[in-house]
């Protein structure tokens, strides 16, 4: 008599993402992102009540790969549109997912009001320092001295402009509860950017107010770098400008470490 | 009642069912999100003073899209801005309804009354190919029953409507009498919003078509068919004396009202005047007038701008009547006896006032 075997899942797709490949780049950290958000949806069972807005930019397939209702604003102004949803559904899980041409750019009078009104919202800031979608152009997050394709020789501050820090920018806002900056270059990171995407959602559902993950997200095929150059970027010179960790925390949550 | 133009149509819209309003200050309309303040406190709606145009039509986009009746009002540099998401609504199917108080422009222009957003206002304004339904009340009660109509036409046919008005509407205290409050139950049902994903498959509304199966294709032909059918059903006009005019004026909203008053007093001279008030701007009333120019010799277009709706005008009469034109730029609101003097040589067809279009 043979024995039967108990097999025990440990991991899977999550049930936020669909079962359909997404376009990102080899090593691009919007794949990564996706998944950290689906299981944080998964593991505080929003997934049916939550309703995202996708960037213009390289994730603005992202409804065809998120399983959940979804709905697409113009460049720039998700926080405009996922206000607007959120007035009608104060009850149910709005989301933006938001790249730093669409969060830092365009939109970056929607972002501050947003937030500033303290929008029981939860908005996920991909910074990956450069134009992903519309093919390298420079973005208001490249750091000095990096390339662009609108940069030649590097962006120059007194040509450019510096980078532009916008998580600390809306920190300093009333409405905003909780931001904190991660990185998606190594394993470690990635795990400290899911608890940050976690405890952004329980603010929503907590009703205190507005809150923003900042994900360093690698571009290897913009910076023009290998996958594994490009998170050793990320964790090299990317972070001197964009330091990780909290920025601001309101919430009152004891951490569990 | 007696309540301004912009009050009257906050008022008529909440009672429409409307309960998200999101706007952005702008001279001469700035009574309407004023009344909607405080209005939407006693029925337990949503006002959101914007942080800018651009911001507040998007929050009405997200608004419609989570099954809310939502609007925006403006004046016309506001509704420049709007555009974009205008566009993106029609392209996605969201109803809205969008007020356009029409003040003087190219640019900041100047606050008083024009109608020279006639050719952004049915033609468009934002990119690509789409339409959005143009209502044109020439005040008073109608600002009622066409905030009602616009919210229900928005809803029929999932589209924006826009409700084009002017300055000098939008202050004048006139007289009203409101229906009754609908019941937001009794409104149909969408099964399209999105009000997360429980008990059915997720969904997901956009405008990007990159499919290369000719997606967009399918999408804007099937757009197309809409408008088809908001142009062969929703045609609104109002005739008065048409039957044996020797003349008809064609002239909309606050222009419609200045020519009315000049009829009469030509009525005293023998002149027989009749007037043609398209209401719906787009679709434009166009079968109708074709079949008017054929009994009168004569049509005097009257408009508050230096000539936009007469191209719709020349597209339906054609060679059937002589047309003539008057057109005064934003910011000087003509008297009756103006007016009468353009549809006397228009009669006289001596073209002393305005002049005369060759077709
Ligand atoms: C109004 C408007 N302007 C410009 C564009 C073109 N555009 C599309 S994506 C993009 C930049 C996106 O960059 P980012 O937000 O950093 O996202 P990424 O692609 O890097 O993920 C631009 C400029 C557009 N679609 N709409
Ligand atoms: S271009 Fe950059 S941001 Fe876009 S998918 Fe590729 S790696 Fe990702």
């Amino acid at each position: 008599m043979s024995e039967q075997i108990e097999y025990t899942k440990i991991f899977g797709r999550p049930e936020s993402l669909k079962e359909t490949p997404t376009h990102y780049c080899p090593g691009c950290g919007h794949s990564v992102a996706h998944r950290l958000v689906a299981e944080c949806l998964d593991e505080l069972g929003l997934r049916e009540k939550t309703i995202g807005v996708p960037p213009v930019g390289c994730a603005v397939l992202a409804y065809n790969y998120f399983n959940f209702d979804m709905v697409e604003a113009p460049h720039g102004r998700a926080l405009a549109v996922a206000t607007g949803i959120k007035r009608v559904h104060p009850d149910k899980f709005v989301l933006t997912y938001q790249g730093d041409g669409d969060l830092a750019a365009i939109g970056t009078a929607e972002t501050i009001h947003a937030a500033n009104r303290g929008e029981r919202i939860s908005t996920i800031f991909i910074n990956n320092a450069i134009y992903g979608m519309t093919g390298g152009q420079m973005a208001p997050t490249t750091i000095l001295g990096q390339n662009a394709t609108t940069a030649p020789g590097g962006r120059d501050p007194r040509l450019h402009g510096s980078p532009i820090d916008i998580s600390r920018m809306l920190a300093v806002s009333n409405g905003v509860v909780f931001v904190e900056r991660c990185a998606l270059d190594s394993v470690k990171e990635i795990r400290k950017a899911k608890k940050a995407i976690k405890k952004a959602f329980q603010c929503q559902l907590d009703d205190l107010g507005f809150a923003l993950v900042e994900l360093l997200s690698p571009c290897p095929t913009n910076w023009k770098m290998t996958p594994k150059a490009a998170w050793d970027w990320v964790a090299e010179e990317m972070v001197k400008t964009y330091p990780l960790g909290v920025i601001k925390d309101i919430t009152g949550y004891e951490d569990k470490k | 009642m007696l309540m301004n133009g912009s009050q009257t149509v906050g008022e008529a819209a909440v009672r429409a069912g409307c309960r998200y309003y999101f706007g952005y200050p702008i001279t001469p309309q700035n009574e309407l999100p004023e009344y909607l303040s405080a209005r939407m406190l006693d029925v337990g709606g949503t006002f959101i003073q914007g942080e800018s145009e651009v911001a507040s039509i998007n929050m009405v986009l997200g608004a419609s899209v989570a099954g809310g009746r939502a609007m925006t009002s403006s004046s016309s540099p506001g509704i420049s801005l709007k555009q974009e998401g205008i566009s993106y609504m029609a392209g996605m199917e969201l109803p809205a309804v969008i007020i356009n108080m029409m003040r003087g422009g190219p640019g900041l222009g100047n606050i008083a009354p024009s109608a020279a957003d006639y050719f952004q206002a049915t033609r468009g304004g934002g990119h690509g190919d789409y339409r959005t339904p143009v209502l044109a009340p020439a005040g008073g009660q109608e600002l009622v029953d066409l905030t009602f109509a616009a919210f229900d036409l928005a809803d029929k046919y999932r589209n924006p409507v826009m409700i084009l008005g002017d300055g000098l509407m939008g202050q004048v205290m006139e007289p009203v009498i409101f229906p009754d409050f609908i019941e937001l139950a009794d409104l149909p049902k969408k099964d399209w919003i999105l009000d997360g994903c429980k008990g059915r498959e997720p969904r997901a509304i956009y405008s990007m078509l990159l499919g290369q199966q000719g997606e967009l294709y399918k999408h804007n032909l099937h757009l197309q068919e809409k408008y088809d059918r908001i142009t062969a059903e929703e045609l609104r006009w109002e005739t008065k004396g048409t039957e044996d005019a020797e003349v008809v004026v064609v002239a909309y909203g606050t222009a419609a009202r200045i020519a009315e008053s000049a009829i009469e007093e030509l009525e005293a001279e023998g002149i027989r005047a009749g007037l043609f008030r398209p209401i719906t701007l787009w679709p434009f009333p166009l079968p109708p007038l074709r079949e008017l120019s054929k009994k009168v010799p004569r049509i005097a277009v009257f408009e508050l701008s230096m000539g936009q709706m007469v191209e719709d005008v020349i597209l339906s009469v054609g060679e059937r009547a002589e047309i003539y034109f008057h057109g005064l730029p934003g910011g000087i609101i003509p008297t009756p006896a103006q007016v009468a003097g353009f549809i006397r040589s228009a009669v006289k067809g001596d073209g002393t006032v305005g002049r005369r279009i060759d077709v």
